[in-house]
């Protein structure tokens, strides 16, 4: 596990190239900036700056070794590279409010770009005019587009948005792709069609109660693109199985909202957020059941020193208990909220290492193995 | 100049009303949680079953309805039950709840909080001690982010 820190101020967001050399990030401004990974020192290669506003979502697409960026001045850029430069080309959105997020569609012939104006961008290239074209997704969404994520099969987008609701729709393009086949999510898939929508809450597990449930911060297909996993600003975390019985299993946790989530293996799920360190989730699909699977951290180096009377007393004035930890920070590598969690190698199936970039501007890379050996009781399935 | 001469009228219209794009949560019509039966409650209070009554204050909670009839006395009744309660006995009780119930009873002590009445706070917080220990944050959340109030 490394830490390494870019910056004082929170990185927005980040993304990698295709074999991990550099890290294309948003340093809280209106730039972006690529770093290029020498042994284990970054030096910052390029600047980006096109943007007038923050920019809220980057991808770097790994075949064609395109980044598109996406901000709050309701643009979005394309960016090649032309010899030693990037070379933006502004995309017409027709958004009137911030976007949020973006993301590359698995054949990067188009991407998806979800706005606080309610509905999802589909941008695709079109060859005669030159130019990148868009078509909306509006209903039924009602509120900001948080978070997307593409089915492999290059049509289905889930999104999750402040209406609490994670839907899965179509973004099929007649003009750059062919229909697709049928899919456990359903088989007619004109554009913009909903082929699911959670409900307000978990239907079985967790939140029994119909709680309404938050804001969908973060949306993950598995691997497959047969499972759908979110999570929400009510500390909840939930997956639904494609299929005839589209079933949803949530689990309340204990702890602040996650932020983000991604599939590390069919069956686990590592989620991260307030709490500043990843979480490990367990879905068993027979049961329909998710479940906790630990806390992914460096393990705490507990000091054997005692703690003297005065500082009993100390801790007691300032602190209302007079607990041995004289920790004063957090114990996680991470020092503030985790925004963004992405997978480096393995894919979404059997990801070996993933990265984590928060409010602290720093950014993490786990490694799976010596996690696994790392923290007992861990089991990765 | 000190005084606004022009009207001020328009200060008291609500313009988020007016928005064409206001969200509205979707309706719920299930009308069958009226909240728990106050004379039940009474009785088990009587007989000294804490266990029961807790158990039966926490069933039916009113979180669908939008009359605050309803949810005023759903309240009393369960504050009626949370205070009578002994300090010994809180965390058995919390410990027989299963996940929402520890959700659903947070929600509780969160509104008895805001209408403070002599002793209420100081049992009240005993409670929230205890169900924290439980629910942990997740379940403070739960109760900030929750569209149907108790």
């Amino acid at each position: 596990m490394s830490y390494h820190s870019f910056l004082l101020e929170p990185i927005s967001c980040h993304s990698w190239n295709k074999d991990r050399t550099q890290i294309a990030l948003c340093p809280n401004n209106h730039d972006v900036h690529i770093y290029k990974k020498d042994g284990t020192k970054w030096t910052k290669i390029h600047e980006l700056k096109e943007h007038n506003g923050q920019v809220t979502g980057i991808d770097w697409a790994p075949e064609s070794n395109r980044i598109v960026t996406c901000g709050t001045d309701r643009n979005a850029y394309v960016w090649s590279l032309k010899g030693e430069v990037w070379k933006p080309t502004l995309v017409i959105l027709r958004i009137n409010r911030a976007a949020r997020c973006v993301s590359w569609s698995p054949k990067e012939n188009k991407f998806a770009v979800g706005s606080g104006s309610r509905l999802i961008s589909i941008c695709y290239f079109e060859q005669e005019n030159d130019w990148w074209v868009c078509k909306h997704i509006k209903k039924p969404i009602r509120s900001t587009v948080l978070s997307l994520d593409w089915h492999p099969n290059n049509v289905l987008l889930a999104a999750g948005s402040c209406d609490f609701k994670c839907r899965v729709f179509s973004a099929y393009i007649k003009e750059v792709e062919e229909k697709p086949g049928p899919t456990v999510w359903g088989s007619k898939m004109p554009f913009g069609e909903v082929l699911f929508e959670s409900g307000p809450s978990g239907v079985s597990g967790g939140a029994g109660d119909g709680a309404g449930g938050g804001w969908v911060h973060g949306v993950c297909f598995s691997h497959s693109g047969n499972r759908l996993a979110w999570t929400s600003h009510d500390s909840t975390v939930a997956i639904a199985e494609g299929g005839k019985t589209s079933t949803i299993s949530s689990l309340s946790s204990e702890t602040l909202p996650l932020l983000c989530v991604s599939f590390i293996t069919e069956n686990s799920l590592v989620a991260a957020g307030h709490d500043c360190y990843p979480v490990l989730f367990v879905y068993d699909g027979t049961k329909g059941s998710v479940t906790f699977g630990g806390k992914l951290d460096v393990p705490k180096q507990t000091s054997q020193r005692g703690i003297s009377a005065r500082e009993r007393f100390q801790n007691l004035d300032r602190r209302a208990t007079s607990s041995e930890t004289t920790e004063q920070g957090l114990e996680s590598l991470h020092k503030n909220s985790i925004s963004q969690i992405s997978v480096l190698e393995g894919g979404k199936s059997k990801c070996s290492t993933f990265c984590t970039t928060g409010m602290d501007g720093g950014m993490v890379t786990w490694d799976v193995k010596s996690l696994e050996s790392a923290l007992k009781d861990l089991k990765i399935v | 100049m000190a005084k606004n001469t022009l009207s001020s009228r328009f200060r008291k219209l609500d313009i988020d009303e007016f928005d064409e794009n206001k969200f509205v949560d979707d309706h719920d019509e299930a009308v069958d949680n009226q909240g728990p039966d106050g004379a039940e409650i009474d009785n088990l209070i009587r007989q000294g079953d804490m266990m029961t009554a807790f158990h039966i204050a926490l069933r039916n909670p009113p979180v669908n309805t939008k009359n605050p009839a309803i949810k005023e006395r759903a309240l009393a009744i369960v504050l009626r039950v949370l205070t009578s309660f002994k300090s010994s006995d809180i965390e058995p009780a919390v410990k027989s709840l299963d996940r929402s119930g520890v959700d659903l009873l947070m929600k509780y002590i969160y509104r008895g909080f805001k209408k403070p009445s002599d002793n209420s706070s100081a049992i009240l917080l005993q409670w929230h001690e205890k169900a924290f220990a439980v629910g942990g944050l997740g379940s403070i959340v739960r109760v900030l982010t929750a569209r149907k109030t108790v």
